[in-house]
């Protein structure tokens, strides 16, 4: 950090504490991303002891629940299939065992960094069936549907999509619900909102009487989401900001939208930890349905248990620290993960077992 | 995961109204260079811009003054205008 940069900091951190003095706050990062950078920049030790942050259910991965991943171990295992997906899901658990352990059973597996990649890969093997799981959100769901209306134009006959996609604000609305769960304010995601905009917070600031504040993710941008937070639970405010002007604008990118509602309808969604959730998924619109992985294979979801004893349910919820789960470092361990939090690059549990907090 | 660092559009190919041939940019961002989509960017880029990128594709363009801005922000927020704050 360089001494602007700090004296920056040094700067947000008193703003802080004087919007807080002494009143204890809860602020929930929504987005794994921002899990990820408060715990790498050690700005949870930085904060005036009165403020508590948890993490909420942005890990895209975390939130598929165990039967969706049952589904895609499955297709993945079928003949003349290859499925294409991005790195972070292969190690989560399914309920006998995971895509990376497919693979070695024979499934062929590969790993892309974007859909346009996995429909490359189709183009390259016309003589078979190339699956990417669509996994992710509002941020991830428009290069899938500008992948699917490309291959749609292009007549491409063996690309398909596994469409798992989540939408944050009902999921926001659906936890904010549970009177279990009690916040001071949200942190909100980055870059869903630079599709969705800020704006799209708005139902949940009003029906919650929740501060809302959309954020970046360098440690400073942060910083200064939080401080926005405290400073609108003092004045007893509860209205959407965004500090991260950069990049995301009040209305979002249209374009984007538009493409997902041609190709999407959002449709009911089951997410681990939170249940079925009304309008939280986006499913294939007909025209499209050749592409349509689900239908294709006529796969259905069955209803998994968790796996014994983990916590993943409650700590996407923000209601159970990993600390507080009895298989946390001991069972449970990057090397050997039993739910999807541990697995994760933005799981609470191996952000908290990276950087050895307890 | 999202990717924090703007990257800089050194090159575009293809217009975004073009539906059979996708627009692509080739952006540099530390010594990094790749090529993404342009296909759902809410503003085309022109070469000198930034661009946030997920999974292959540009999601927004900014223009080289915007990032500026808002360090100017953030150094108000950080209390160094403020006259409570010790100088």
């Amino acid at each position: 950090m360089t001494d602007f940069a700090k004296g920056m900091a040094q700067g947000l951190l008193s703003k802080i504490k004087d919007a807080s003095s002494g009143k204890p706050m809860c602020f929930m990062e929504v987005c794994g991303t921002h899990t990820m950078s408060i715990f790498r920049s050690g700005i949870r030790k930085l904060l005036p002891r009165e403020i508590r942050l948890v993490s909420g259910p942005g890990c895209p991965v975390c939130v598929t629940p165990v039967g969706e991943i049952d589904q895609m171990i499955e297709l993945s295992l079928l003949p003349g299939v290859i499925t294409a997906t991005f790195g972070d899901i292969l190690r989560v658990p399914g309920s006998t065992y995971n895509l990376s352990e497919a693979r070695a059973r024979g499934a062929e597996i590969k790993v892309v960094y974007s859909p346009a990649d996995a429909l490359e890969i189709a183009e390259n093997n016309p003589d078979k069936k190339v699956v990417f799981l669509g996994i992710g959100f509002e941020t991830t769901a428009p290069s899938v549907a500008a992948t699917i209306l490309q291959a749609h134009r292009n007549k491409l006959k063996n690309f398909m999509v596994f469409p798992s996609h989540k939408l944050m604000p009902p999921a926001l609305d659906a936890l904010l619900s549970d009177p279990e769960i009690d916040m001071d304010g949200l942190i909100c995601p980055g870059h869903v909102s630079t599709i969705i905009g800020a704006r799209a917070f708005e139902p949940v600031a009003e029906k919650f009487q929740m501060p809302c504040v959309v954020t970046g993710f360098e440690p400073l941008d942060i910083l200064q989401g939080i401080c926005m937070l405290a400073q609108q639970v003092s004045r007893g405010e509860n209205m959407v900001e965004n500090a991260y002007r950069r990049a995301v604008s009040w209305d979002g990118n249209r374009r984007a939208r538009k493409i997902i509602e041609t190709v999407f309808k959002p449709a009911d969604a089951r997410w681990r930890g939170l249940g079925t959730i009304a309008r939280s998924g986006l499913e294939i619109r007909k025209k499209f349905r050749q592409l349509d992985a689900r239908r294709h294979f006529g796969t259905r979801e069955k209803t998994v248990p968790e796996p014994k004893g983990c916590q993943c349910a409650q700590i996407i919820k923000g209601m159970a620290l990993p600390s507080s789960c009895p298989m946390f470092s001991s069972a449970c361990t990057p090397l050997t993960p039993v739910g999807p939090c541990m697995v994760s690059s933005e799981g609470t549990c191996a952000a908290y077992y990276k950087y050895g907090e307890s | 995961m999202c990717l924090a660092i703007p990257m800089k559009v050194t090159a575009i190919e293809g217009d975004q109204d073009d539906i059979l041939i996708p627009p692509v940019a080739t952006v540099e961002a530390r010594g990094v260079t790749s090529r993404i989509r342009l296909d759902i960017v809410d503003r085309m880029p022109r070469v000198g811009d930034y661009v946030i990128v997920h999974a292959g594709f540009a999601i927004h363009t900014l223009a080289p003054e915007d990032a500026r801005k808002s360090m100017a922000l953030l150094q108000e927020m950080a209390g160094q205008t403020d006259d409570n704050q010790p100088r």
